[in-house]
């Protein structure tokens, strides 16, 4: 079965993004295929290539980057939702003149469309968080 | 064509909400979409709000839009615009009335939801 994951929640703060890493690590193990995982309102956090938890709690935004690149996942950033949040990749940092970068190039930044093509192309939408 | 539900549970004062309403507009270019009003999420059909004193953009003021985008098919829970005592004439766009039981047939007749 094609599935297409939506993340709400920001790591840390709600159990989403945990929840929603461990159901993605589910479906691969299961057999099944993720068309696209979607990262929207603070589920961008997820992408925030500058946190540094202590060494001996989680680091989810780094399971999420280990599991897209062993996966080959196709993880998806909304870009407004990022922008508004300073999670910015070279090319938006440039843009709108601001130093540095703070996403994981893991991570794909794109639009609304992406989500919505995913609802349309999978067989089941899963949205995790509020 | 692929039909979508949004469903908006949250009060309009999260930027979650007015990130739910930018979805379903995208979402208006690629499938049917229809919208459900649920919980908290009934506030954000009040046309009388006024939040620019804090500070705040009034995102639903695009609801009217909605039937620009070929979003026609507006529900809202009615048992939930009666515990928060709202009249019909109050909301800036009209309405369906769902009873609960109508509300699970509304999921039950779409492909996909999408939750805010």
């Amino acid at each position: 079965m094609k599935f297409a994951i939506v993340v709400h929640g920001a790591p840390y703060s709600d159990q989403a993004a945990r929840s929603a890493y461990l159901f993605a690590r589910s479906v691969i193990e299961e057999g099944h295929e993720i068309y696209r995982i979607f990262f929207y309102h603070d589920g961008v956090y997820n992408a925030n290539l500058l946190s540094v938890p202590p060494q001996d709690e989680a680091y989810i935004e780094s399971d999420w980057a280990s599991l897209g690149r062993e996966h080959q996942l196709d993880m998806v950033v909304c870009i407004s939702s990022a922008l508004r949040r300073g999670i910015l990749n070279e090319a938006e940092s440039n843009r709108y003149e601001r130093v540095g970068t703070s996403i994981n190039p893991i991570f794909t930044v794109s639009g609304l469309g992406q989500l919505i093509d995913a609802a349309i192309q999978a067989d089941k939408l899963v949205t995790f968080g509020v | 064509m692929s039909k979508l539900l949004f469903v908006m549970s949250k009060s309009p004062r999260t930027i979650n909400s007015q990130e739910g309403f930018d979805a379903l507009l995208a979402g208006s270019a690629f499938a049917q979409c229809s919208v459900l009003f649920i919980g908290d999420g009934v506030y954000q059909l009040l046309k009388a709000q006024k939040p620019e004193p804090l500070g705040v953009k009034n995102y639903v003021l695009g609801f009217s839009a909605l039937p620009d985008y070929d979003v026609n098919l507006i529900y809202c829970s009615k048992s939930q615009l009666k515990l928060l005592n709202i009249n019909a004439s109050e909301l800036i766009v009209p309405v369906s009335q769902l009873i609960d039981d109508e509300v699970n047939e509304l999921i039950m007749q779409h492909d996909k939801v999408l939750s805010f």
